[in-house]
């Protein structure tokens, strides 16, 4: 159970302007800049969840996660996670969460993979046992092999990053922060990583709170959402909720025979835009609160001779903008 | 828990470390061969100064002979400037983020590391040059020690002047935490440190007023300490104060240590997104 209440965190940012003129004034007299990375965050989330954290660059979202894993102090506020406070408690609370900071590397740089995770079996004190059968199991799902035995430096994004979430599971954690696990990772090792997660959260129950900007990520992964912008809790629910909620607009796309009339090419009543039209292809946005599905397909389709059709909700991508929009963020 | 398991993960990163560090031949091989030239250029100036006025001297020769031989031998296990690149590193860059997620004492931890990267070194190193100056004539080789008991205070003050100079070098990481630049702390630790230790003259060689200071000061229990143990130079009475003071500030030093490090990491922000 992870629980915050009220947290704040605010940094002061030395700036100034460019130019020899003005480095010299700083140095006399810096400006600081108040940032309000925490802006009164609360949220509470229960065992077994999988929760996808979301916000624009700087929203504070991977404040929140450093406050969660023990290594922020908060100015104010209260964070409880199985009953530790993490900054207070933080020995006892980090050895029951795992971490992954999709940036950075945990694994020893010159050596090979294996005996990196030997070192993190040594550091959370590890049975033997339980680690070999741990360890074979996460070989087998991320697909490790022979990687384990290649040293880190010699590793591709993909295989490091597998290698990254492997090492965090290695003691069992009750809790996993992913903080943008998928970053730079061509479309398999994505899908590799999202599959392994997913499993992990169902088989072990492990709760699992995820960054991202990858809203495939999020649309693979999680059912909840809470978006945050400029340190501040915008929104909290079910993602599928919010998409009914924020997605009236749908996109039909016609395929037609080419050197026939393009449906492109007639008066369009209100509700229904056109967004692109190419040879043989056009692309429509309708508004379903002014037209149902199928009276714009009626009217979009009439005489027309229909190679192809397709009806396709908002993407998460905009769905994420829109909201962006919504609160001008 | 008893405390071998406790200690495990300390033991793993000792092992890790050490093993990390025994990789360096091609280095250890320069290393020595620098070292010799070095001690016999440092042996060819103190006779010049011997043979000017011996009773000037504030030394046996046989005595600096040991303390020249020593020095270079351990030079990696007491120069105050072999800092952890990586321990900077991950301040700056923020990766310290990690070493935060481990339910370790950092503080432990990274005095384990460079407890283990000095003695994986001097153990590397230490030896050719140790033989070799056994070997050289009197009064310019290494001799035995003046006693049994000498000796034994003589491992016993390395071990500690080991401790001790790590301990200094732990402040200077964690000062970094505030500073976010290691380059001004280094420098100023690199040429004061060597100097006051004793690590390029002797503090015996130091004028009285400055040397009383020096001795009260860490940098006084540093090497000074074990290599004039070893050669008799320093006994009784004034080396039970000078053992004692070690203790007290290894004692202190850990303790500043401790006291600053538990305040950064809850100050200072951990650098980066």
């Amino acid at each position: 159970m992870i629980e915050l209440s009220h947290l704040h965190k605010t940094f002061r940012v030395a700036r100034r302007n460019a130019g020899m003129g003005e480095a010299v004034r700083a140095l006399f007299r810096r400006e600081y800049t108040e940032i309000h990375a925490l802006d009164d965050i609360s949220f509470r989330i229960g065992d077994g969840e999988m929760v996808g954290y979301i916000g624009p660059n700087g929203a504070g979202k991977s404040s929140t996660i450093k406050v969660m894993s023990g290594i922020l102090t908060p100015d104010s506020g209260s964070c409880v996670i199985d009953g530790c406070v993490p900054w207070r408690d933080r020995r006892a609370h980090v050895a029951n969460i795992g971490v992954v900071f999709g940036q950075r590397s945990q694994l020893w740089w010159d050596v090979p993979v294996i005996d990196s995770f030997d070192l993190i079996r040594d550091i959370y004190r590890v049975e033997a046992h339980q680690y070999r059968a741990d360890l074979d199991e996460l070989c087998d799902l991320l697909e490790l092999g022979e990687i384990l035995r290649t040293p880190t430096r010699q590793l591709s994004l993909g295989q490091r990053m597998r290698c990254e979430i492997a090492a965090s599971l290695i003691h069992r954690p009750r809790i996993l922060f992913l903080d943008e696990p998928t970053i730079g990772l061509d479309a398999v090792s994505k899908l590799a990583v999202r599959d392994f997660i997913r499993r992990i959260n169902r088989e072990r129950g492990t709760t699992v709170i995820l960054t991202t900007h990858d809203m495939q990520d999020i649309e693979a992964l999680t059912e909840r959402i809470i978006l945050i912008g400029r340190g501040k809790i915008l929104l909290d629910g079910a993602l599928d909720a919010l998409k009914a909620k924020h997605s009236a607009l749908r996109r039909i796309a016609v395929c037609f025979a080419p050197g026939t009339t393009s449906p492109a090419a007639r008066p369009l009543p209100q509700g229904i835009a056109l967004l692109s039209a190419d040879e043989g292809r056009a692309e429509f946005g309708v508004d379903t609160a002014l037209h149902s599905v199928s009276s714009a397909i009626e009217c979009l389709t009439r005489d027309i001779d229909v190679r192809d059709l397709s009806v396709t909700g908002q993407s998460t991508d905009e769905l994420v903008i829109s909201l962006y929009e919504e609160f001008r963020i | 828990m008893t405390p071998s398991l406790r200690l495990r993960p300390y033991l793993s990163f000792f092992r890790l470390r050490f093993l990390g560090g025994m990789q360096y031949r091609v280095a250890a091989l320069a290393g020595i061969l620098t070292q010799f030239a070095w001690g016999a250029m440092n042996l060819l100036l103190y006779t010049a100064f011997y043979e000017a006025d011996p009773t000037a001297f504030p030394m046996d020769f046989a005595q600096i002979s040991v303390y020249v031989w020593f020095n270079q031998a351990f030079l990696t296990m007491f120069m105050l400037w072999f800092l952890d690149a990586d321990i900077f590193a991950a301040i700056r860059d923020g990766n310290v983020a990690y070493e935060l997620v481990r339910p370790l004492d950092l503080y432990r931890m990274w005095f384990v590391k460079n407890l283990a990267t000095r003695t994986a070194r001097v153990v590397l190193r230490c030896l050719p040059i140790l033989v070799v100056a056994a070997f050289l004539p009197a009064p310019y080789g290494l001799t035995l020690p003046v006693s049994f008991g000498a000796f034994l205070l003589f491992l016993l003050t390395m071990v500690l002047a080991l401790v001790l100079v790590v301990a200094c070098c732990m402040l200077i990481y964690i000062v970094t935490f505030y500073t976010m630049n290691p380059l001004g702390v280094r420098i100023i630790a690199t040429s004061m440190g060597e100097f006051l230790c004793g690590a390029i003259v002797p503090i015996p060689f130091m004028p009285d007023g400055l040397r009383r200071v020096i001795e009260l000061t860490p940098f006084g229990a540093m090497q000074n300490l074990p290599f004039r143990i070893y050669s008799g130079h320093l006994s009784g009475a004034e080396m039970w104060r000078g053992i004692l003071l070690q203790v007290f500030w290894i004692a202190t030093l850990i303790l500043i240590g401790r006291l600053l490090m538990a305040h950064a990491l809850r100050r200072v922000a951990v650098q980066g997104g």
